[in-house]
């Protein structure tokens, strides 16, 4: 495959899309496993206890990636929001929906480990402070996009409302992140993307980064099964749909399927590609 | 121009508009958004606030008293620059210490002691384990030794 001929427009075909996600998920959830037992490890037996909280600090192997999930699948759910009100590509509808639940689960598990925290170190389970807010906004920003999605008989319609509210949500996510520099929060300043290094010895780092590689991988793995669950029930009546639920979906039938949905568009790849 | 870049468009300019709507937002509650002010903003007020709010900063070095024979507790919260003398009755947080970030919450009396119903531990951003603390402290601050874990 030469340089200019990365074929992104390809994927916007739920054939494709479908057989892509086919090949990489198996991989996926293996990976994911790895990270989360070898961060699991690092974090609970090679990292040393904190000199301030002792063990209670371990919660953030869980807590912090969870909360970075959250507000990255936000933006992704606001950016495939944009792209489908914009160029109306049926795919980005269906990533965007099936990103919704699992940033709905990240974002209750960091709340929910923040609280398990925050009993311990600070004294409470939860306070109004403006990052605990903030994140608890993002819950019902994607609880909101998946009842406005389901809310509408029309598909179409309903997706075209919820990614309005994808994108209306997405101011919040730079105020659950700068919300420790612009005001005083109960909650403590960044610890790893600061401009001075990370505040934190070597072997928590480690731990930290394996374990959001495990949640990155883990939540790819299961968005791209959701959003193929969801590409055949959209397309349940085709050729294409019914073969692959059977599991024997050939070249022929996808790339037929491809050239029906980009339209009068030619094949973009005829050919050559495997 | 095509009904796409339309649609690009409408998408861009209410990303924006609410992106200043925002912002305007934040800025007229700036006074409600933070959780807590410091001693200096308390010292700074002409007239002392008769309702709830909360105090933040550290815990002053040597200011713990604890009563003897009950959960009473007074100490000082400072910014390093003021401080405010604080009372309190009942269970502190475990990580409550001398020179350890505090946030109290409750109200000030007219002579300027502060009464806490609410005591809650702030801890920082830093994470290491107990010797590379101390060999910090050692060094007065000196980031290097924390690699060595």
């Amino acid at each position: 495959m030469t340089g200019r001929s990365i074929p992104w427009l390809k994927f916007t075909a739920p054939a494709n899309f479908y057989t892509l996600a086919q090949r990489l998920v198996p991989w996926l959830w293996p990976a994911a496993a790895l990270c989360a037992v070898a961060g699991l490890y690092m974090g609970f037996f090679v990292a040393p206890p904190d000199h301030q909280q002792g063990d209670a600090y371990r919660i953030l192997f869980i807590h912090v990636p969870t909360a970075w999930m959250g507000m990255l699948l936000y933006l992704l759910l606001a950016a495939y929001g944009a792209i489908f009100l914009v160029w109306r590509i049926k795919m980005a509808d269906i990533m965007a929906r099936a990103i919704a639940p699992t940033g709905a689960l990240m974002t209750f598990l960091s709340l929910w480990t923040g609280a398990l925290w925050g009993a311990p170190t600070w004294g409470t389970f939860w306070v109004w402070d403006a990052r605990l807010t903030s994140t608890l906004i993002l819950l019902f920003l994607f609880l909101g996009y998946m009842a406005l999605h389901a809310a509408s008989d029309d598909r179409e319609k309903g997706g075209r409302a919820a990614s309005l509210l994808a994108i209306i949500g997405a101011v919040n996510v730079p105020i659950i992140y700068f919300s420790v520099e612009w005001w005083y929060n109960l909650h403590q300043g960044v610890s790893v993307m600061r401009s001075d290094g990370p505040s934190m010895a070597d072997s928590m780092l480690a731990a930290l980064l394996l374990m959001i590689a495990a949640f990155w991988i883990y939540a790819g793995a299961i968005v791209l099964r959701r959003a193929q669950a969801e590409a055949l029930s959209r397309e349940a009546r085709t050729e294409w749909a019914q073969a692959a639920a059977a599991g024997r979906l050939t070249r022929e039938q996808r790339e037929r399927a491809a050239v029906g949905i980009e339209g009068n568009r030619p094949p973009l790849e005829s050919g050559g590609q495997t | 121009m095509k009904k796409r870049h339309q649609r690009l468009f409408l998408v861009l300019g209410t990303l924006a508009g609410v992106s200043v709507a925002t912002a305007l937002v934040l800025n007229a509650f700036r006074d409600n958004m933070t959780f807590f002010i410091t001693p200096s903003e308390v010292q700074a007020k002409s007239e002392v606030p008769d309702r709830h709010f909360r105090i933040g900063g550290l815990v002053e070095e040597g200011s713990v008293e604890r009563a003897d024979d009950s959960t009473k507790v007074s100490f000082r919260v400072t910014d390093t620059e003021s401080s405010v003398p604080v009372t309190f009755e009942g269970i502190l947080p475990d990580l409550f210490s001398e020179g350890e970030g505090v946030v109290v919450e409750g109200e000030i009396s007219p002579e300027g002691v502060f009464q806490a119903d609410n005591v809650m531990a702030r801890h920082d951003a830093d994470y290491m384990p107990t010797a590379a603390k101390e060999a910090i402290e050692q060094a007065e601050g000196s980031a290097e030794a924390i690699g060595d874990y």
